[in-house]
């Protein structure tokens, strides 16, 4: 059987992506794999509706973290998708047969390890599969802080649902790596790209003028309490607290890569910059404490106060991306 | 947030599992650290679920109405709606729709119903019908 060491991450593809290249002898921690993707963003687009909540995302769209990560760093990752799910259980067990840990893609909702108040359908989750035991398959779902185990029917199911972003039973592994990484210069090409996303999207909905977009819409919610918009500002908390963010929608996760990267280019701007990251992140912490509280009634409810707060977070962002180009310019 | 402000809430939807943040250990780096859960999430979470047990109440008490097939209540249970069951069984929308219907859905073929049945998880016989009414929740906080 494979040996493979599980560690948890805050994010499961940033997670997955990490230990799968700590097991072919490339050691990148999840801060790394997630800041040099350039993954980190911010994007409210209210026409695409998904369980008729309004999309809101704190991070590029599922896959974007391995190609974006492969491009940048030189990494050739192989990918397979079947049609018939038995040839992709037949794949898959020739994989685990040669001892070959392999990234997944499934969907959430019918992983049986998942517990009953997190399964939703969201059908990008990853996860490593490493073994079999008997009919059961041997996982390390980087969202748990230990291995997990799943039978191979719900694992089939898991990883063939249909829909948006259907898996297709998606397994993919790394092929060809760098025997080093080129951090001088992969770096701040990663963060010059997150910059200019975050600053300069031409789009009103995206990056940070996407923070103060959302900042006014909050301030026309009907301050009597209106259920619809209730929820939608749950929704809001949720994505950016939930099971794979590592805190703050990612923040945290990012002020980490900038404190790494600091200490690896030994460049002090950076570390400057790790902290307003920081800062900022809890602000955005602030804002989800406060939101919770309105909802339950324990804090008056008031759009303008989380506007506002909303604001104050868009503010020191974009004084943080800012900050950054020069680092690195 | 440092370490030592990483909430440990014990909450009840991570269903004794923890999960992972980046804090900042006492000399400022960053570390990841198990979380028990927070309140905050809670709330939150809790607010997503009682929407689908409110939308699965309405659905029985349409289904015990005869106005909807016990499909609707199965699709709610599910944690899905109309278009996320529409996705994951191929048919359009409308289709959807209409199958809900109660005379409508008790002609489907077999082969349409084995569609639901894959994407459901639930056979035939239990797709037709509503499962005993759950037992009320203990009360949440």
């Amino acid at each position: 059987m494979t040996s493979f060491e599980h560690r948890q991450t805050a994010h499961c593809e940033s997670g997955a992506v990490s230990s799968l290249l700590r097991h072919h002898g490339l050691p990148l921690s999840e801060p790394m794999v997630f800041g040099l993707s350039a993954a980190l963003t911010y994007a409210y687009i209210p026409l695409l509706k998904i369980g008729g909540m309004p999309m809101l995302a704190y991070r590029m769209p599922p896959g974007m973290i391995i190609r974006g990560l492969s491009k940048r760093v030189g990494i050739n990752f192989r990918f397979q998708r079947f049609r018939r799910p038995e040839q992709g259980m037949a794949v898959l067990d020739q994989h685990l047969a040669q001892a070959r840990p392999v990234g997944l893609q499934t969907s959430v909702y019918w992983l049986p390890y998942f517990p009953e108040n997190m399964r939703f359908h969201f059908n990008a989750h990853n996860l490593v599969a490493y073994g079999r035991d008997g009919e059961d398959y041997l996982i390390s779902d980087p969202t748990f802080e230990h291995p997990v185990r799943a039978d191979g029917p719900s694992l089939q199911r898991a990883r063939f649902v249909k829909g948006m972003l259907a898996p297709k039973g998606l397994i993919y592994y790394p092929e060809k790596m760098p025997a080093a990484v080129d951090y001088p210069r992969v770096i701040p090409a990663a963060i010059g790209r997150t910059s200019k996303l975050m600053l300069e999207t031409p789009l009103p909905f995206i990056g940070v003028r996407g923070i103060n977009y959302v900042a006014r819409k909050l301030e026309g919610f009907d301050p009597a309490g209106d259920h619809q918009q209730q929820l939608i500002l749950g929704h809001m908390v949720r994505m950016q607290e939930e099971i794979g963010t590592g805190g703050a929608g990612f923040r945290f996760l990012f002020a980490s890569f900038l404190q790494e990267s600091a200490e690896l280019l030994q460049n002090e701007r950076l570390q400057v910059a790790a902290d307003l990251f920081t800062d900022a992140g809890d602000e955005w912490r602030r804002f989800a404490l406060y939101a919770a509280k309105m909802l339950k009634g324990r804090m008056e409810l008031d759009y303008h106060k989380l506007a506002e707060q909303l604001r104050q977070v868009a503010a020191m962002e974009e004084r943080g991306y800012r900050d950054l180009r020069k680092a690195i310019g | 947030m440092k370490e030592n402000e990483v909430p440990q809430d014990q909450a009840p939807g991570l269903g004794g599992e923890r999960k992972a943040l980046y804090a900042r250990d006492a000399s400022g780096r960053y570390t990841t650290v198990a979380s028990s859960g927070w309140d905050a999430e809670e709330i939150v979470l809790q607010q997503a679920l009682d929407e689908y047990s409110r939308a699965c109440a309405a659905a029985r008490a349409r289904v015990e109405r005869g106005e909807s097939a016990a499909l609707e209540y199965h699709m709610y249970s599910r944690r899905m709606d109309v278009t996320l069951l529409a996705q994951s069984t191929g048919f359009f929308k409308w289709q959807v729709r209409r199958h809900l219907r109660p005379q409508v859905f008790s002609k489907l073929s077999v082969r349409k119903l084995q569609r639901y049945e894959q994407a459901l998880q639930l056979s035939a016989t239990e797709l037709a019908s509503l499962p005993p009414p759950p037992t009320p929740d203990l009360p949440q906080s």
